[in-house]
């Protein structure tokens, strides 16, 4: 049998047949996606519960975050994707080539350029900008779960406003260590309405969501929840009075860039007890680089790893 | 009241020092479809009054008590509380954020197993200091404060105010609950069989320090407890439940030395003597 006379199937972005199902999900599940999209940004901070869909991806892999940004990404998009800040990891690549593949839109490392950043647990360090998007993968969207595990309760205490006990977490931190020790997830409020766990970012990105000009979206497939942070919506970091809010602080600078100020990494480099501080945002120290500057181990093999360029390099 | 068996010339005990009741329960019904769990309860409580619940298991105290403390909707009847933010209020006609918050503020609630009581993940200071939390105080040093001395209050060892409720014995995780259930100043505390399940000396610490601090805080009680000993210890007055029903009511001592109500006898008489 031939099918020689069949027309060919086009998947050109652009195509009427690219449309139909464009970027994965087919298009009631997008409508429906969206629609608790919406109601999460006019309600900043709330969880909105939605219909979540399988991915394929494992859950803990994105699936949260996936399908955010399938519903909402177009073919005029850049996408970006980051896995805790760098772009060249294997769940980014593999996200980033899922939606090259299935959504026909360019891909980029740049901060700047792109128009849609999914993030496993960063926020880049360049200021985000409007225009942009933020797409957050979140396993547990409930600040309050450690504390609290029924469901009933938590969103009781989301309607009344009665986020005590979210304080006895910090409480607990100062009592065993002397400070609030806890570092990612560090639970805010939105517009001093909602408690809101931002996705296991590091504290030291939190203060980057306050009156930030791009719109956070929060994703969390398993547990079937979206929440949003809208353009310039105040967000504050839970504290107390006699123990306000900090973020991490380093004595060291980035070991290859010279950054000072952006969020480092601390890498092992041999059994010896050699190690090097990098920056987490892998386009933000190779964009350093490029412009000359050069932190104590710059040279070092590490250095010749090239994070900024195009993705058919990197693989 | 169903049956007061007393005579009417006794009158209730506070009644001419504090003019207007605290909690007033009238006629407050619970069925469980066709079960009854508890029937026609009418009571007034004035501050500084602890009323004892006595009967045997299955005869509706806990359920009177839950519909009392505004955790179980009764199936008629009403629950009026003379809340600090509202004044004399109906408790189940507060809207429920408005309940809630009378009794995270107003009233404290020991539960007969620590574990219900307390979060067993968080450290006893914690436990103590989360009601502060609850009423929005934001100041750890002065927390911290307030969860040291009312620890010591209750005669706990200080240097162990970080460990978790699990590495406490049964009696010290009852004293860090009660700690937790009064650091608030609430001014209602119900209590379900508070020293069930401690032993004998331990009970008797308990006991010992529960009326000192129901004495010293003017506290209005409520002790839902089947042992005989603890009420006589405890209660200003007692209320003998049975089927659902009060059937006998009065001054605690009047109740255990001259019990009127042949159940009232039977559960008096069949108290173990040493």
């Amino acid at each position: 049998m031939t099918i020689a006379n069949e027309p060919a199937v086009t998947t050109q972005a652009g195509s009427p047949e690219r449309y139909y199902n464009y970027a994965y999900l087919d298009e009631q599940t997008k409508r429906m996606i969206r629609r608790a999209i919406l109601k999460a940004l006019c309600i900043p901070g709330y969880q909105v519960p939605f219909g979540s869909r399988e991915m394929p991806v494992p859950y803990g892999w994105g699936t949260g975050g996936i399908q955010l940004t399938a519903s909402i990404i177009g073919p005029d998009d850049v996408f970006k994707c980051i896995d805790q800040g760098a772009d060249d990891t294997t769940n980014a690549v593999s996200i980033r080539r899922f939606f090259a593949t299935v959504a026909d839109v360019a891909t980029t490392e740049n901060t700047t350029e792109a128009t849609i950043i999914q993030s496993r647990h960063r926020i880049p360090e360049h200021k985000l900008t409007a225009g942009q998007v933020m797409i957050f993968q979140v396993p547990q969207p409930e600040p309050l779960r450690g504390l609290e595990p029924r469901e009933m309760e938590t969103r009781a205490m989301h309607a009344y406003e009665e986020y005590g006990l979210q304080y006895v977490s910090l409480y607990e931190n100062i009592s065993a260590f002397g400070r609030i020790a806890a570092t990612a997830g560090y639970p805010v409020m939105i517009d001093e309405r909602y408690l809101m766990s931002p996705s296991p970012i590091p504290k030291f990105d939190n203060p980057k969501m306050n009156n930030c000009p791009a719109i956070l979206l929060f994703g969390a497939g398993r547990e079937k929840r979206i929440y949003a942070v809208p353009p310039f919506t105040q967000v504050r970091s839970l504290d107390f009075e006699d123990y306000p809010f900090e973020i991490q602080t380093w004595e060291e600078r980035c070991a290859l860039c010279d950054a000072e100020g952006s969020y480092l990494d601390e890498v092992v480099l041999d059994d010896a007890g050699q190690r090097m501080f990098v920056c987490s945002d892998s386009h933000f120290c190779g964009e350093r680089r490029a412009h000359g500057h050069a932190g104590v181990m710059a040279g070092h093999t590490l250095d010749q790893i090239d994070t900024d360029g195009p993705e058919e390099k990197a693989r | 009241m169903t049956s007061l068996a007393h005579s009417p010339s006794i009158p209730p005990v506070s009644a001419a020092t504090t003019p207007s009741p605290l909690l007033q329960v009238e006629a407050l019904t619970k069925r469980y479809g066709s079960i009854t769990g508890c029937e026609d309860v009418s009571f007034e409580l004035r501050a500084g009054e602890v009323l004892g619940i006595v009967g045997e298991s299955g005869s509706g105290k806990t359920t009177l008590l839950n519909a009392v403390s505004g955790h179980l909707e009764p199936t008629s009847g009403s629950v009026r509380f003379d809340a600090r933010r509202h004044g004399l209020v109906d408790v189940y006609g507060l809207s429920e954020p408005d309940r809630r918050r009378m009794q995270r503020e107003d009233w404290g609630f020991v539960h007969q197993n620590p574990r219900d009581g307390l979060r067993m993940r968080v450290s006893g200071g914690a436990n103590v200091a989360e009601p502060l939390m609850n009423l929005g105080r934001r100041h750890y040093g002065e927390m911290r404060q307030g969860t040291i001395s009312w620890l010591a209050r209750v005669e706990l060892d200080l240097n162990r105010i970080d460990h978790k409720p699990r590495t406490f014995s049964g009696g010290m995780q009852q004293r860090i609950q009660i700690a937790r259930n009064l650091i608030h100043q609430p001014r209602l505390v119900f209590m379900d069989e508070p020293t069930g399940g401690l032993d004998v000396s331990v009970q008797a610490r308990l006991l010992d320090l529960l009326r000192e601090l129901v004495r010293d805080l003017n506290l209005a009680v409520i002790l839902v407890t089947h042992d005989m000993a603890v009420a006589r210890l405890m209660a200003d007055r007692l209320m003998v439940m049975k089927g659902g029903r009060v059937v006998e009511s009065g001054l605690t001592d009047q109740v255990l030395d001259d019990p009127q109500h042949p159940y009232s006898q039977l559960l008096v008489s069949s108290v173990l003597q040493i």
